[in-house]
């Protein structure tokens, strides 16, 4: 909502600058988004007349002009094209600024004497471009300062509106707003009865009273259409954003932003028989204003004559009905359109327009009729005309019941003691009409506000004219209850603090991606999709994480980065069972050197394993297996599926060289994607017995089959491992001269220890050979000697 | 007996001349071995008289003690010795960088969530969240946003197939824990209280410097029976000044709208020195719980009340760091994230 502040003191003139205003208005609800001047600052210009002129001696373009400027006559050099004599013009006398800092100093233009300088809308600063010299109207008073006579000390002031406040949608709302903040008087013009002066009417019918349960319209016969917009209605329109178009649309947007009450002319030629409010029949199209032909949906309430619809209402104007420089007599509509009915309509169409902005969020209802004989007079005044009776539909109204306020209860939701003087008081600078009995105030809201209809709103009301400021802070009680500190959970901060000790950065990619890196990185040709994606490439949700990883991989490749080590945690989705899956998923990249360069360390690219230590870490103490499995974002010979307690949790696995090379990567990065949840379960720990006696750790080296997974080894020796053998380590792999070559050598430590006693010799190699029995006779592993 | 006095001179010598371990082992050899001098002198004692036996033998001894004293002196100094050739020989640069793995870090925005979490955790918040596809009830519907309600015209939102949204905002989670926490204690005559946050993604239709179309809210809520609006205020400037660290902050709380709570409010903050000083910049809406919410969540609003807040994280990051762009938060940037381990 933008207005000039001049407009609005000649309602409520509260003694507060202007800054104060916009502060008081700000601290009321009112956020004043912007506060700038209608025209930038400088003094000493007047309005002058060109009294004669004659061409300039020496310099074709130049005019030496004679001008009165109030004083005596001043000689001035003009090189506007359309000066001439008898123009009033402003002129900006010797000591005068202008903006841009050009200061006027009596000076000699190619040798004659020049006492000031003719000014264009532009060097004013009134006007991006001017063409000449600015024209001011024949009777602008000699002598006056341009400012006092433009209006130009002013400032334009834009709210930004919450929207509960459609109140405050015009002039009248915003001065009744600083009325009740400031408690100075509000000033509003009264406007007389118009009398009925032909009786010239149209029959009004509600088919749909629910929708609009106030229609009123009179004739106004007669108008000259072509009449001009004053100059003052023409000012206040623009600078409340509003272009002056002509004098009955003018008068209209005039009206609407004084009073708030959205209006419509019709050219009375253009209707056939009477006016019909009721909702679109199927089928029906309407030509708007705006140029745009609709389709009209059941839902959509438009004003209708016999031919059929004429408007939508409350949202536009049809084209074929309005007015035009021949129209002669008009229809001039004000009516009250219920808001939901208005609401939702215009974005379904793909525009709004002032009027729909108000109606949907609620019109004073009670102002239909004086909106009218507002506009009325206004358009008497300057089209002339003959007004006609008030043509009138009514039906049910909104209701506006009492609402009790309890004295007790602002105190409890508030926390401030406020006697009942002082919320009366408050009441009665709103203008509220309320009634007081033992601490509790009964109110009817006024028809001009829509947000009031329990008690938490007015003890808002209260608590803005109170002041938010004023309500003390008061200091948070301190918990009663301690907050649970389960040791069977740990955070999810956690788990990236432990990513973040093995040197991952974390990221925050958008959860919506390119549909093509669902079918690349999770072979998802069903994503969730959105209905009204930003972009085309980010049009589905993700269901891994993977793909933002590569991206962003990417994306630091192309800054030079050679390392990346990267993590991200979030929610994915699919869809599942009618409904949506969105787990919590924590996802890994690693790609380049496995450490960092550095001279103490031979350097190697990271690889499978190194994506798959980061899991175990991640998993620790709980031990995870690992099954080749394919993926579709991984390299078939290098991928696992994680599991913990026989549940799949996620993924390992190194980027498929497909990819890597679709995705313009010099080499493939090592992933990981795993379920947060189980990542936050722990164990509680629980004491075992710790051994006195020594270990015993004995090595054993077989050659197995090169396809055999050291996976099976140890499960199949667990199936029946010996009670002393407490620890197992494969601590080598061997292929190479010795070995057969489709044969790999391993080499297991193997940790015996008793708790009771110190093992035998013979205890420890029965151990042993049982364990290189079960391997022998089920891999046919051979003892490696 | 002057070939003792001899002897020990003798010995001295030859220890002090000998710089190497196994070289000295064969000197003492030649007075304390089998055959040694000493021993040799030892030996004959058994052929003189008892008298001058004793005399002798204690003698002998005495100069045994000292050449075995020599002896380890000798011994002691070459170890020393070589300790100190061991060491000049395995001294480092030490300058050298140390080997191993960097550490990576935690995106700034989670850096911001966890001291959230941290400061309200100190006054007995525990922690929430929900789903990002939600509902239209939980969005809007139970906040008191109807269909049609002008408010949805602030949330530009990205509807998924099936009718579906992604989350606009936190405040679902609101509804999804008041729901939880009345069913949890059904029970109870009296409801206890509930003081929760919930951060989280959110989404709206909107990009530009200083919209993402995806961003991060925190939603705080407290209800019981007598959480009024001053406690709001105490809670959220509290918070305010703990995030920031200082005391200096300026908060204001101005009137707003939110179809969720009523009153409703506006949070600003001003600081004092640096390049916004001065400035209002907007954090945060806040409000008391409207009862139309509480109802939605079998809450009775005439026996409890109480306040929820919403705030942007992403902004509180920026104005803590002074980061300029809110796009820098989701552009992965290496060389920018690493600014904030």
């Amino acid at each position: 909502m933008r207005f000039s502040e001049n407009w609005l003191r000649t309602f409520v003139n509260p003694s507060l600058s202007s800054e104060a205003l916009g502060h008081a208005l700000t601290m009321a609800g009112l956020e004043l988004e912007e506060l700038e001047p209608a025209a930038p600052p400088f003094e000493k210009v007047v309005v002058a007349e060109v009294l004669s002129l004659v061409k300039h001696p020496d310099a074709d373009r130049l005019n030496v002009c004679q001008v009165n400027a109030g004083g005596e006559t001043l000689q001035i050099v003009c090189g506007a094209s359309n000066v001439a004599a008898g123009l009033k013009v402003p002129c900006a006398l010797v000591g005068a600024a202008l903006p841009g800092g050009l200061a006027i100093k009596q000076a000699k233009l190619r040798g004659v004497e020049s006492f000031g300088m003719l000014c264009s809308a532009k060097e004013l600063g009134l006007a991006e471009e001017a063409q000449g010299l600015m024209v001011l109207p024949a009777d602008a008073p000699v002598g006056q300062s341009i400012r006092q006579y433009l209006d130009l000390d002013d400032q334009l002031f834009t709210l930004k509106l919450t929207p509960n406040r459609s109140d405050c949608l015009s002039v009248l709302g915003i001065a009744r707003e600083v009325s009740a903040i400031t408690g100075t008087p509000l000033n509003v013009p009264q406007v007389g009865e118009i009398q009925a002066v032909c009786d010239k009417t149209l029959p009004v019918a509600l088919e749909a009273p629910a929708a609009c349960p106030r229609y009123a319209g009179r004739v106004i016969a007669g108008v000259n259409a072509k009449a001009r917009t004053p100059d003052w209605m023409a000012q206040r329109l623009e600078r409340s954003g509003l272009r002056a178009i002509s004098p009955l649309v003018d008068v209209t947007n005039y009206v609407l932003l004084e009073m708030g009450q959205p209006l419509h002319a019709f050219d009375l030629a253009k209707i056939q028989g009477g006016i019909t409010v009721r909702f679109a029949k199927e089928g029906e199209r309407l030509a708007l204003l705006n140029e745009q032909t609709v389709k009209l949906e059941a839902d959509m309430l438009v004003i209708a004559d016999q031919a059929g619809p004429l408007a939508l209402a409350g949202i536009m104007g049809g084209a074929a009905s309005a007015v035009g420089d021949a129209t002669t007599d008009i229809f001039l509509e004000s009516a009250f359109f219920a808001p939901g009915v208005i609401a939702g309509r215009s974005r379904r169409l793909g525009f709004g327009s002032d009027s729909s902005y108000r109606f949907e969020r609620g019109v004073d209802f009670a102002a239909t009729l004086k909106a009218l004989d507002r506009a009325t007079q206004l358009i008497v005044e300057i089209c002339g005309g003959q007004p006609g009776p008030v043509a009138e539909a009514m039906a049910e109204l909104p209701q506006r019941e009492p609402v009790r306020l309890r004295v007790e209860r602002v105190k409890r939701v508030l926390g401030i003691a406020l006697d009942g003087k002082t919320i009366g008081d408050m009441l009665g600078r709103l203008g509220l009409a309320y009634g007081e009995q033992d601490g509790v105030f009964e109110i009817t809201p006024p028809s001009y506000r829509f947000d009031l209809a329990i008690e938490e709103d007015f003890i808002e009301e209260v608590a803005r004219l109170y002041g938010y400021d004023n309500v003390p802070a008061h200091p948070p009680k301190a918990a009663t209850t301690m907050l649970p500190a389960t040791e069977s959970a740990r955070s999810l901060s956690a788990v990236k603090r432990l990513l973040v000790d093995r040197e991952y950065q974390e990221i925050v990619s958008y959860a919506f991606v390119d549909e093509s890196w669902e079918r690349d990185f999770a072979a998802n040709a069903d994503p969730v999709r959105l209905l009204n994606p930003i972009a085309a490439h980010m049009s589905v949700m993700r269901s891994t994480l993977v793909g933002g990883l590569v991206d962003i991989l990417r994306a630091n490749l192309n800054r030079k980065q050679a390392r990346v080590r990267i993590f991200e945690s979030g929610r994915c989705f699919a869809k599942a069972g009618g409904g949506f899956a969105q787990p919590n998923r924590i996802g890994g990249l690693c790609y380049g050197a496995a450490m960092p360069e550095q001279w103490g360390e031979t350097a190697r690219p990271v690889d499978f394993y190194d994506a798959k230590a980061d899991v175990e870490a991640l998993l620790w103490p709980a031990v995870a297996r690992f099954e080749a499995a394919e993926h579709p974002a991984f390299h078939p010979g290098q991928s696992a599926r994680v599991s913990l307690d026989g549940k799949a949790i996620g993924w390992v696995g190194v980027l498929h060289p497909r990819w890597r090379q679709a995705y313009d990567l010099p080499a493939a990065p090592a992933m990981f994607e795993l379920d947060v949840e189980p990542l936050l379960q722990r164990e509680k720990p629980v004491y075992q017995e710790v051994s006195k006696f020594p270990p015993v750790r004995r090595d054993l080296a077989l050659v197995v089959r090169e396809e055999t997974a050291v996976q099976s080894l140890l499960d199949a020796l667990q199936e029946s491992l010996p009670e002393t053998v407490v620890n197992l380590t494969l601590f080598d792999v061997y292929r190479g001269k010795g070995v057969d070559s489709d044969k790999k050598s391993l080499a297991f430590s193997v940790l015996l220890q008793d708790t009771r006693k110190t093992l035998t010799d013979e205890e420890v190699d029965a151990a042993m050979a049982h364990l290189v029995q079960v391997l022998t006779t089920r891999f046919d592993a051979k003892l490696r000697t | 007996m002057d070939n003792l006095e001899q002897i020990l001179q003798e010995a001295q010598a030859a220890f002090a001349a000998t710089d190497n371990a196994a070289e000295l082992e064969q000197v003492k050899a030649r007075y304390l071995g089998k055959s040694g001098a000493l021993t040799e002198l030892l030996k004959g004692l058994g052929k003189m008289a008892p008298e001058e036996r004793r005399e002798a033998g204690a003698r002998i001894n005495q100069v045994k003690e000292q050449v075995e004293q020599a002896l380890q002196a000798r011994r002691d100094a070459i170890q020393q010795k070589e300790l100190e050739k061991q060491l000049a020989q395995e001294s480092l640069d030490v300058t050298l960088p140390g080997r191993g793995h960097g550490q990576g870090g935690l995106h700034p925005v989670t850096l911001t969530l966890e001291r959230i979490e941290r400061l309200f955790a100190s006054i007995g918040f525990s922690v929430a969240e929900g789903p990002e596809i939600e509902d239209d009830f939980h969005n809007f519907t139970a906040l008191n946003t109807p269909e049609d309600h002008p408010a949805r015209s602030m949330h530009d939102t990205f509807y998924v197939e099936g009718g579906d949204l992604l989350r606009t905002h936190t405040s679902p989670v609101q509804v999804r824990t008041m729901l939880a926490h009345v069913a949890k204690h059904a029970h109870l005559e009296r409801l206890p209280e509930l003081k929760v946050i919930a951060p989280g993604r959110v989404y709206r239709v909107d990009s530009d410097a200083t919209h993402s179309p995806m961003f991060h809210q925190v939603e705080g809520l407290w209800v019981g029976e007598d959480v009024s609006f001053a406690d709001l205020k105490g809670v959220v400037s509290d918070f305010l000044r703990g995030f920031f660290e200082t005391g200096d902050l300026q908060v204001r709380f101005r009137p707003s709208f939110f179809p969720f709570t009523e009153p409703s409010a506006e949070i600003d903050v001003a600081f004092m020195s640096g390049a916004n000083r001065g400035k209002w910049l907007e954090v945060a809406g806040c409000g008391m719980v409207h009862p139309n919410v509480l109802r939605h969540v079998n809450i009775d609003p005439t026996r409890y009340q109480g306040f929820a807040f919403g705030m942007g994280p992403d902004r509180l990051t920026m104005l803590r760091y002074g980061v300029n762009d809110l796009r820098l938060f989701f552009e992965g940037d290496l060389a920018f994230l690493k600014q904030f381990n």
